[in-house]
C-alpha cells in the first residue's frame, strides 16, 4: 500500500497536507481499499466552519459508509466537485485527484497531533 | 469455525476479498463490484453458490411431503422442472424461500438459503417425515456454480452434452459438464439475466469451475462475488431472506402472493389466510431522487412520522440511481407515493415504483 512521506495521517485514516494556511484532506490508500469502490461522497458546503474532530463529510461504497473527520479548526474553502459521478477517483488516486476538501486553518500546528508516515504505517500493519 | 466451499482455494487464488457469510468464508468481490456487476449484465459471470443447501426428499410419498411443506402448486410441475416456493411456519411467517427441483415423479431437491440450512433441514424432517419418504441433507454433496449473463449459454454449451436450447426457464436437465457426470443443469438464477445454475458433485467443483472460466474467456468471463450478487438481485427486486423475508413476515406482505397458493392446504396456509389484508407494513420498491443511498434499517418517513424501514438498499450499478426495498404502511406502498428516507439525519426523497428496477432487453 502507498503512504506518501510528506503527509500526516489520522487515527481515522484521513491524510492531511498543509500548504501555507490551507489543509488539503483525503482518505488514505488503506481506507479506500477497506471501503471498496466509492459510489457517493457527501461533501460539506464551502464556507462551513469546522472544528477539530467534527465529521465533515461521508464517503460511501456500495457496501459501507464512513465519516471523514476534520483534524483541524477552520473554514471549508473548497470541495472536490469533480468527484460527482466519478467517486471512484478516490479509490484510484486517493492522494491526488481523489482529495476531498480544503480547509483554511486557524492554527496549522494542530496537525502536529497527527501521525507521521512511519507511525501510520505501523498502525496499519498492526491491524 | 468457518465453513469453506470446495472452491475456497480458487477464490483466494483469484485474489478475492473473503468475508464471513452465513458461516462460510465467501468471496465478496474479486476485481471490483461495479466491474463484476456490469460483466454479468453485458457478458457472463461465474458465481460459487456451493454454500446453498440441498435437501433431498424422495420416495412414493415425496410429492405429498413437498406439497405440505411448500406454498406453490408443486403437483403441477413436471419432471425436470423447478419452481420458486416458500416454507411457512404455523404463524404464517416464512421459514425460508427456496427452489424446488423435481428430478423424478417421486424425487425432489429443495435448494435453500445457506443461512437457513440447519433450520430448514430440521423443519423439513419435523414436518415432512412420513412413511414412504426419505429426507437427506445433501448440502455438502453438491457444489453449485451459477453461470449468468447473455453469454452464459454460449459458455456452458462448449462444455456439456445437454441440449441447452431444450432447457426452458425454470427447467433443468441432468447431464455432464466439463467431463463430470451426474450434474444438473438448471436455467435458474438470481441476477435477472439468462443463465444457468450447475449442480455438480462437490469433489468435482474445481474441475467444473476451471473449465467454465476457460470456456468463458473469449466472452470476458469474470468470477463474481457476493457483493455483485446482491446488487444484481436487488436491481431485479428479488427478495433476500433475512432482509425482506423472516420467520415473522407473511409471504403476502412481501409480495410473494404469486407463489403462495391459498386455494389449497399447506403448512401455515391457515395462518397466512388469517393474516391476509391485516399487515401493518407491505414491501415496496423505491427509487431515490438525489445522490444519497438508502441502507438496511433506515427509517422511512411520511409527513415527519416514521411509517416503515429499509430492508435493502444500494446505488444501482446499472442505472446509476439509488434503489431500495422497504416495508411501509400499506396505504403508502402504492406506486407513485412520495416518501422520505432518513439517511443518517439527512433527508432523501424517494418514490414508490412498480416492478423490477432493471429489465433486460
Amino acid at each position: 500500500m502507498n503512504f506518501p512521506d510528506d503527509l500526516k495521517y489520522s487515527d481515522h485514516d484521513e491524510w492531511a497536507r498543509l500548504d501555507g494556511d490551507v489543509v488539503t484532506l483525503g482518505i488514505s490508500d488503506y481506507a479506500q481499499d477497506a471501503l471498496g469502490e466509492l459510489v457517493h461522497v457527501e461533501l460539506p458546503e464551502v464556507g462551513d466552519s469546522i472544528a477539530v474532530g467534527e465529521a465533515l463529510c461521508e464517503v460511501e461504497s456500495v457496501k459501507a459508509v464512513a465519516e471523514v473527520y476534520s483534524p483541524v479548526d477552520g473554514e471549508i474553502i473548497e470541495v472536490n466537485e469533480a468527484l460527482d459521478g466519478e467517486e471512484e477517483t478516490v479509490n484510484t488516486d486517493p492522494y491526488g485527484a481523489g482529495w476531498l476538501v480544503k480547509i483554511r486553518v486557524t492554527n496549522g500546528s494542530q496537525l502536529d497531533a497527527l501521525m507521521s508516515v512511519a507511525d501510520y504505517r505501523a498502525k496499519v500493519e498492526a491491524g | 469455525m468457518s465453513l469453506r466451499t470446495p472452491l475456497y482455494d480458487r477464490h483466494v487464488a483469484h485474489g478475492a476479498r473473503i468475508v464471513d457469510f452465513a458461516g462460510f468464508d465467501m468471496p465478496v468481490q474479486y476485481s471490483g463490484l461495479k466491474e463484476e456487476h456490469a460483466r454479468v449484465r453485458e457478458a457472463v459471470g461465474l458465481f460459487d453458490v456451493s454454500h446453498m443447501g440441498e435437501i433431498r426428499v424422495k420416495g412414493p410419498k415425496a410429492l405429498e411431503a413437498v406439497e405440505w411443506l411448500c406454498s406453490n402448486h408443486n403437483a403441477e410441475i413436471e419432471v425436470n422442472q423447478a419452481q420458486y416456493n416458500v416454507l411457512c411456519n404455523e404463524e404464517g411467517g416464512v421459514v425460508d424461500d427456496l427452489v424446488v427441483y423435481r428430478l423424478a415423479e417421486d424425487d425432489f431437491i429443495l435448494c435453500v438459503n445457506a443461512a437457513n440450512r440447519a433450520k430448514d433441514f430440521a423443519w423439513v424432517v419435523k414436518h415432512g417425515s412420513r412413511e414412504g419418504v426419505t429426507i437427506t441433507d445433501e448440502g455438502d454433496d453438491w457444489a453449485q456454480i451459477a453461470v449468468q449473463g447473455p453469454k452464459a449459454a454460449a459458455t456452458l454449451a462448449k462444455l456439456t452434452d445437454a441440449d441447452l436450447d431444450a432447457i426452458g426457464v425454470y427447467h433443468f436437465l441432468p447431464g455432464s459438464v466439463a467431463g463430470v457426470e451426474g450434474c444438473l443443469i438448471a436455467r435458474t438464477g438470481y441476477t435477472g439475466e439468462d443463465g444457468f445454475e450447475v449442480f455438480g458433485p462437490s469433489d468435482a467443483a474445481v474441475q467444473i469451475w476451471d473449465a467454465l472460466l476457460e470456456a468463458g474467456e473469449e466472452f470476458g468471463v469474470l468470477p463474481i462475488g457476493l457483493g455483485a450478487r446482491d446488487t444484481l438481485r436487488l436491481e431485479v427486486r428479488y427478495c433476500l431472506y433475512g432482509h425482506e423475508l423472516s420467520d415473522e413476515t407473511s409471504p403476502l406482505q412481501a409480495g410473494l402472493g404469486w407463489i403462495t397458493k391459498l386455494d389449497r392446504d399447506f403448512l401455515g396456509a391457515d395462518a397466512v389466510r388469517a393474516r391476509k389484508g391485516k399487515a401493518k407494513h407491505r414491501l415496496c420498491g423505491m427509487v431515490i431522487h438525489g445522490k444519497r443511498i438508502a441502507r438496511e434499517g433506515m427509517n422511512v418517513l411520511h409527513e415527519g412520522e416514521v411509517v416503515g424501514h429499509i430492508t435493502s438498499g444500494t446505488r444501482s450499478p446499472s442505472l446509476g440511481i439509488g434503489i431500495c426495498l422497504a416495508y411501509v404502511r400499506p396505504d403508502l406502498s402504492r406506486v407513485g407515493t412520495r416518501l422520505v428516507i432518513d439517511v443518517r439525519g439527512r433527508e432523501a426523497e424517494a418514490e414508490v415504483v412498480k416492478g423490477p428496477f432493471y429489465k433486460r432487453d
